[in-house]
């Protein structure tokens, strides 16, 4: 008997042993992934969570070529789909005369170019979310590095310097990614660094508001950036800011109705001054290579076959266009996607790239006229991103298997500031001259004409209507058109008509309301506070 | 003349014993053996005196003692499966008895959560198959066994490809976004929900053969006793142990031949060409060959399967044992898919200390040698062109001498972005896996010696398992060709999971007959520990060099969770008729945090036993009436990530690395995340009838439930800017499942040379999503998209979660048809008339859940010989053809860089593809089907080899035919979207079954 309950006393007292140690494995933290606090010790941990921020425009999520989406597939099935580049550019582009993409069946596709797009378009929501995506990483990434936190976490000296020039870098990402809502969603929800997480709901903000919001932080911002061509390549300085403020400034009418053109050429003129140039040739601004371009480019998006890998970015400028042979893109082969309208090969003298060398065209096999929205062959393709060097050699990191691409994307180059420039001018800003507006936009021909005056013009032909053409000669490709288009008020009116404009081959107006992109009804169905854009 | 010696025997012992009560009228010890109907001992029988306090178990030969007996006394015998007998003592000391098996199994003892009851005393709604009624045939994985057998439980297989599992589901499933699998549970150790890298299917790893009976608890009040992990019913599993005894021996073999019973309907290479030719530009015309191959022909074949089991079970002195050995070797009827089994099963089930300590140890290993098809054939069949040849000679034999699609323009030789030839995909992928499973445990229960009524009862087990192989593709497959050569795959993968389980629990059971009551009372703790370990490698090409920069981030991962519970169970008897069981558990997950991480469920049922009314024991129509009323609450937090409810920074693999300067950096990205995620729980109530007619030759029951599931775990859209996902996991919504189970099974012949038994089954069940929103019933909230469609990159999706509606409702447009019924292409019903046709305008209509299901077995003995079969049908589901919407246009044929057939349907249709078709409802077709499952036939051989062996032959035909107005392959699609399913083949099955 006694040995019995011996025996109880033992069993007994072994469970109770068994029983509390367990409990306490009810808190299970992951084995790789780590919290703020362990993230945030060191400055490298910081310079890492900001190139999350920074590499939130190139990738599609944590896992090269896909498998670790940032954007959620229920937004965007595929997550090749899902970056910021090609989103934005499809939006920017596929809308307009620069651009058709011949697989209607991919999600979202249908309905861009025939501007007849619903609030539940894939690739409207998937650039609405992949924004807030950035935004979000950014406000985490300010929150992260206030005064305070950086003090707490013991930084000082040059650390804590690092820290706080990291941290203007987010807000001039954040900066960035509202102009995007703001230009193509007009009055998105608001949220910054005060916001909390995993609760609460927004509060959408006005046009003019977000403007204001905008020009405040890159103003805020600029003396803590870099001084312009000091900063490490790929990172904003005080340039990258002014750059965005021209841009915005120019747009300043459609935002806010009030044109801000002084206030562009302004920012123009930092810039110049700042001693960017232009890099002497045009086609190789776009190129595997074109990093060594630091005379003109600005800002740019970063890619690499090795270390960046992607299915969008330039990997999909590289392989999109139709019919462009992998021996002069550089890559594996192309995808049969993208074209021209022939109005858009029109604005150029000749299609041959004898003349303008701006003019890439790939025309063997390809029928100019685009008869057929949806069929391959028609409209003429684009080599214009080409996965090769300078000397024609694949870049040091190329991928052997040739999908992958090592082109860097001009977010910001001086050509287009140039252009901003002579426009501003052109629309009545002061504190430049026609004249200087002439000689910008002559330079950027001779490089064109490959280095002849033959292109020139005359100050007679500076007009408004040439700046327009202009512009998509000098940017097509680069994600602009849509926003010029509407600025010219000319995207959704009778005022220029293009291929499958409206949805018939010879174009036709559309209702305004598609000046403005709707708010996807996901997130109108998850925020109460959100209303609809007019029309949609 | 035998009966005469007998009666004579008989006489004799009366006698003696008539004459020893009148000598011996004393308390003495009464000894004997207990015997099964053929006289092999029975261990393990209950030998009790009526109305005393005296009792025990038999020995395993059969044997037992009781002392203290005196004549006149009523002795009764009692265990799982057989008749209780009452004996009452004579003159004698020695009692033999030979126990017969019950009919009607009304004294069957189930097993339920942490214990196990007499079917006769059950108060939930609990439905057990047991090996002698399973599906026969050749069965490579478990589950189903019991397809159509049970009312509530819909076990539909994923697919014909070998070991591949199955779609699980009682009473409709109580989530959306989380699980809807019930828990299994094999003799107490409860598996991790998921498969194993290298076998999806948890349960292939069992062998058929060893498992003795399926129990499933389906209302709340029976299965709330496992809390959080029961609300999608659980399923108890229970492998055959050891007898005891003397050494016997069984040992079964079949051989089956499996064959495509179906093949999806495509253009023949006549057909396609008369398309391509009229309809094609030149140069497409010029891409045509001169083949007739039909691809599907090409990558499918009839193929062997064996499998042999072999059984030692027996007594080594008082160590019951069994031993099992299995091997099957089954092809799939996709070229190159292979599943080799090997499995080991242990059981030992000793007692000690005179049966106040029973050991149950049960160990099963298993070893399986995998390799899997690349089941992209399966697509390509359907879609290559049927007018190129199989082989080309051209290009030097390039590409493994498979014709391909063949381009000047690309560095490779190849056209980008297209179909490969179907056979190379399958030849030239070698997917090999190597993943074994061991589930093993260890169960102590001790009576204790100075209060027999109190029982503890100590379970430990484990589940360790580990999945490794490797996908090779060779260097000169078209499908990873590299320019320059050296391309190819070489690819590892590997995953270990080691889920632990520790159970204990007290139990009291004690027979209070002053006051016509027993109470039953069980208080318990529980530990389940589920640990993964994932192993990450980088890519290599075929030559096994590393792809530059392909390392993963880690090494591995280790995502782990533990559940830690409390459990109680009351069961109170009063004059055995009315029954009471109120059970408690409080569970707490590592899942969640605060406040949410643990979690109380309760639930109570009431039974009462109708027929042991005095209005009724008398009855010669009713043998069995019992009414059954039970509640409770369940939860269910499997189906969503371990670390949910905190925010963790994920670093970047080396591949994904933004460049600042010179240098790349590995990103941290922060995770979404939710503090106040928590299980989702459901409420049953449920009403049964359990009824007998004409001793038992009729039974069966009914059982009305309703579900409610609230809270449930949804993957919902986040404000934007508010989470650093879009969409994330959140306690939102609610759905419900009402429901009415009947069940019926009847002996109409019994006789010594005709039997016949048959089963039926019914479910009805419908789901309706209740709630969806934070603010309940926003009439806005257009609904959770699901039920994705293949075409185009994205494609879109056919079904909706909506409030009102059942979970996968269809949501498409309306198609319009022309005069003759021909739909008219993208023309659809203006829904709201407001001259466009957008989201707006797609409808909600047919579910691809059933409304309901049905099952129906019978069995027909004469003499020596059986025969058998099994239906199942299903009513009211409809699924989404996405082969005929995908494949059956123009566009399919002429709209890419090279032509690919279509499906038939296109002829019908004529569509160009250039619209919307993809979101018609036209695609959406009636499902329900009669498939009869199962035909066997059986032959008895009686005695062989001098009386040593006995042997039972049989033969049996799978998948024997389906009966349905779907137009697709086969009308089995969990899902409702229906994409190159493998064919579920049907199976011609010999066999053998000898006992030595």
């Amino acid at each position: 008997m006694q040995q019995h309950l011996l025996k109880t006393a033992v069993l007994l007292i072994t469970t109770v042993s068994v029983f509390t140690g367990c409990i306490k494995k009810l808190d299970l933290v992951p084995v790789n992934d780590i919290t703020a606090d362990a993230v945030y010790a060191t400055a490298l941990g910081y310079k890492q969570a900001l190139a999350k921020a920074y590499g939130s425009f190139a990738l599609t999520g944590n896992s090269g070529g896909g498998g670790s989406p940032d954007v959620s597939p229920q937004i965007i099935a595929d997550e090749g789909n899902s970056d910021f580049l090609r989103l934005y550019w499809n939006l920017q582009e596929l809308t307009t005369d620069e651009a058709a993409w011949t697989w209607q069946n991919d999600a979202g596709v249908r309905g861009l170019k025939e501007m007849s797009w619903a609030s539940s378009n894939p690739i409207i929501a998937g650039l609405y979310y992949r924004s807030f995506f950035q935004i979000t990483v950014c406000n985490d990434f300010i929150r992260q590095s206030n005064d305070s936190k950086i003090s707490e976490r013991g930084f000082k000296g040059n650390d804590a310097a690092e820290i706080k020039k990291y941290r203007a870098e987010a807000r001039f990402l954040r900066a960035y990614q509202y102009w995007v809502l703001m230009d193509l969603f007009a009055s998105p929800p608001f949220v910054d660094e005060n916001a909390p997480i995993a609760t609460g709901l927004p509060k959408q903000i006005s046009r003019a508001e977000l403007f204001t919001y905008i020009e405040s932080e890159l103003k805020a911002i600029e003396p803590e950036l870099a001084a312009a061509k000091t900063n490490e390549y790929g990172r904003a300085d005080k340039a990258a800011a002014w750059a965005l403020l021209a841009r915005l400034y120019l747009n300043a009418k459609v935002y806010t109705g009030t044109e801000k053109n002084t206030e562009a050429i302004a920012n123009c003129q930092k810039i110049i001054q700042a001693g960017y140039t232009l890099h002497p040739t045009y086609r190789n601004l776009t190129i595997a290579d074109n990093h060594l371009n630091t005379d003109e480019n600005i800002f740019t998006i970063n890619y690499d076959a090795r270390y960046t890998q992607n299915w969008g970015g330039t990997t999909y400028l590289a392989h999109g266009p139709a019919a462009v042979p992998g021996s002069i893109s550089g890559t594996s082969g192309n995808w049969g996607g993208l074209r021209h309208t022939q109005q858009f090969v029109d604005l150029f003298p000749d299609a041959s790239g004898n003349t303008d060398t701006r003019a890439q065209f790939y025309t063997t096999g390809q029928n100019k006229t685009m008869a057929d929205l949806y069929v391959g062959t028609d409209g003429y393709s684009s080599f214009k991103y080409r996965n090769k060097t300078r000397t024609g050699a694949p870049a040091p990191n190329a991928d052997p298997n040739g999908n992958w691409t090592d082109i860097d994307f001009p977010l910001f180059r001086l050509g287009e500031i140039y252009l901003i420039y002579a426009e501003a001018v052109l629309r009545g800003g002061t504190g430049g001259s026609s004249a200087q507006a002439l000689t910008y936009i002559n330079q950027l021909r001779t490089r064109a004409y490959n280095g002849s005056n033959a292109g020139n013009i005359t100050a007679s032909g500076l007009t408004l209507d040439f700046i327009l053409n202009e512009r998509g000669r000098e940017l097509y490709y680069e994600a602009h058109r849509r926003t010029d288009l509407i600025r010219f008020d000319k995207f959704t009116t009778a005022s220029y008509l293009w291929a499958w404009k409206g949805g018939v081959a010879a174009g036709r107006a559309a209702d305004p309301k598609y000046n403005i992109f709707p708010i996807p009804a996901t997130d109108l169905s998850s925020n109460p506070n959100l209303k609809q854009n007019t029309g949609y | 003349m035998k009966l005469k010696k007998r009666l004579g025997r008989y006489g004799l012992v009366i006698l003696l014993l008539l004459v020893n009560q009148l000598i011996f009228a004393q308390a003495r010890t009464v000894t004997g053996k207990v015997t099964d109907g053929t006289g092999n001992p029975l261990a393990g029988v209950t030998v009790a005196v009526k109305g005393k306090q005296n009792a025990t178990t038999t020995a395993t030969d059969g044997g037992f003692s009781l002392s203290n007996i005196n004549t006149g006394d009523v002795v009764v015998f009692s265990s799982v499966g057989y008749n209780t007998i009452e004996q009452t003592v004579g003159a004698g000391s020695s009692l033999s008895i030979a126990l017969v098996t019950a009919a009607g199994n009304l004294n069957e003892v189930v097993v339920v959560g942490y214990g196990s009851t007499r079917k006769r005393d059950l108060t939930g709604s609990v439905a057990t198959v047991s090996s002698k009624d399973f599906q026969k045939g050749q069965i490579s994985t478990p589950e189903q066994m019991i397809a159509g057998k049970l009312p509530g439980v819909s076990v539909i297989s994923n697919g014909g490809q070998p070991g591949s599992g199955s779609t699980i589901r009682i009473r409709g499933g109580s989530s959306i976004r989380a699980s809807n699998d019930p828990l299994i549970v094999i003799d107490g150790v409860p598996l991790a929900a998921g498969g194993i890298s290298g076998a999806g299917n948890p349960l292939s790893f069992i062998n058929p053969n060893d498992i003795e009976s399926f129990t499933v608890l389906k209302d709340a009040s029976a299965a709330a006793i496992y809390g959080t992990r029961a609300s999608n019913g659980v399923i108890l599993i229970t492998t055959k142990k050891g007898t005891g005894g003397k050494l016997r021996m069984n040992f079964s073999t079949s051989v089956s031949a499996s064959t495509v019973a179906n093949k999806v309907d495509v253009l023949s290479a006549d057909e396609f060409r008369e398309i391509v030719n009229a309809k094609g530009t030149l140069a497409q015309r010029a891409m045509l060959g001169t083949a007739n191959t039909d691809w599907q022909d090409e990558i499918y074949q009839t193929v062997l399967a064996t499998d042999n089991n072999l059984t030692i079970s027996g007594g080594l002195k008082k160590l019951p044992y069994r031993v099992s050995f299995g091997y099957t070797n089954q092809n799939g009827v996709l070229r190159t898919d292979n599943l080799q089994r090997t499995s080991i099963v242990l059981a030992l089930n000793p007692s000690f200390f005179n049966n106040h300590l029973k050991v149950d140890l049960n160990i099963k290993g298993s070893a399986q040698q995998t390799r899997f098809a690349n089941t992209g054939a399966i697509g390509g069949a359907i879609s290559f062109d049927p007018t190129q040849p199989v082989y080309s000679e051209e290009y030097d034999n390039r590409f493994g001498g498979y014709y391909e699609w063949r381009s000047a323009a690309t560095a490779t030789g190849l056209v980008n972005l297209v179909g490969r030839n179907p056979l190379g995909l399958l030849n030239q992928t070698v997917n090999r896996s190597n993943p074994y499973r061991s589930i093993g445990n260890l169960q102590l229960d001790y009576k204790f010696h100075f209060l027999p009524e109190l029982r503890a009862n100590l379970n430990m087990g484990y589940d360790v398992s580990e999945g490794r192989g490797t996908t090779f593709v060779s260097d000169s497959a078209a499908s990873a060709y590299a320019p320059g050569g050296v391309g190819g795959e070489n690819n590892k993968y590997r995953q270990q999971r080691t889920n632990t389980v520790f159970d204990f629990y007290l139990n009291y059971n004690k027979l209070f007959s002053k006051i016509k009551s027993r109470v039953d009372v069980t208080a318990g703790y529980s530990y389940n520990n589920f640990l993964a370990t994932n192993y990450f490698y980088a890519s290599y090409n075929a030559q096994g060099v590393k792809y530059p920069n392909s390392d993963p981030a880690f090494a591995f991962d280790k995502p782990e969770n533990t559940l830690v519970s409390f459990f109680g169970r009351l069961n109170y008897t009063y004059n055995d008729k009315y029954l009471l069981t109120a059970t408690l558990r409080r569970d707490g997950s590592s899942r969640f945090a605060g406040d949410n991480k643990w979690g109380m469920f309760p639930s109570v049922a009431f039974a009462w036993k109708v027929m042991d009314e005095k209005f009724l024991t008398t009855s010669k129509v009713f043998s069995d009436l019992k009414l059954r009323i039970g509640y409770g609450v369940t939860g269910q937090q499997d189906g969503i990530n371990n670390y949910d409810f905190l925010s963790f920074y994920g670093l970047s693999s080396p591949n994904a690395t933004y460049q600042f300067g010179n240098e790349y950096y590995q990103m941290y990205r922060p995770g979404a995340y939710n503090p106040n995620i928590k299980w989702e729980e459901t409420t049953t109530a449920n009403i049964g009838l359990d009824y007998g007619f004409y001793n038992n030759r009729i039974t069966g029951s009914i059982d009305v439930y309703h579900k409610k599931t609230t809270d449930l775990l949804n993957s919902i859209p986040q404000p934007a800017g508010t989470n650093f996902s879009a969409f994330f996991i959140a306690n939102v919504g609610s759905m419900e499942n009402k429901g009415v189970e009947f069940n019926i099974n009847t002996e109409p012949v019994k006789s010594s040379t005709w039997n016949w038994d048959a089963g039926f089954n019914v479910t009805f069940n419908k789901n309706e999503i209740t709630n969806l929103t934070v603010v309940p019933k926003d009439a806005t909230y257009r609904g959770i998209q699901a039920g994705g469609i293949a075409g185009g990159i994205g494609g879109g999706f056919s079904q909706i979660q909506q409030v009102g509606y059942s979970r996968n409702t269809f949501n498409l447009y309306q198609q319009v048809y022309d005069k003759d019924g021909k739909p008219l292409e993208n023309v659809f019903v203006d829904v709201n008339e407001d001259g466009i046709i957008n989201q707006d305008d797609l409808t909600k209509t047919k579910s691809a859940v059933p409304d309901l299901f049905m099952g129906f077995s019978t069995n027909v003995s004469y003499k020596r010989f059986s025969a058998g079969f099994v239906l199942r049908s299903s009513i009211g589901n409809y699924v989404y053809n996405n082969v005929y919407s995908n494949a059956g246009n123009q566009l399919q044929i002429l709209g890419n860089y090279v032509l690919y057939n279509a499906s038939a349907n296109y002829l019908e249709t004529k569509f160009n593809g250039n619209s919307n078709n993809l979101l018609s409802d036209y695609y959406i077709q009636n499902a329900s089907f009669l498939r009869m499952d199962n035909l066997t036939f059986g032959y008895d051989a009686g005695s062989i080899l001098r009386k040593k062996a006995t042997l039972r032959l049989n033969a049996s035909v799978q998948n024997v035919f389906v009966l349905t107005k779907y137009k697709g392959l086969d009308p089995e699609v969990s899902s409702g979207v229906d994409n190159n399913l493998y064919p579920r083949p049907r199976i011609f099955t010999l066999g053998l079954n000898l006992n030595f």
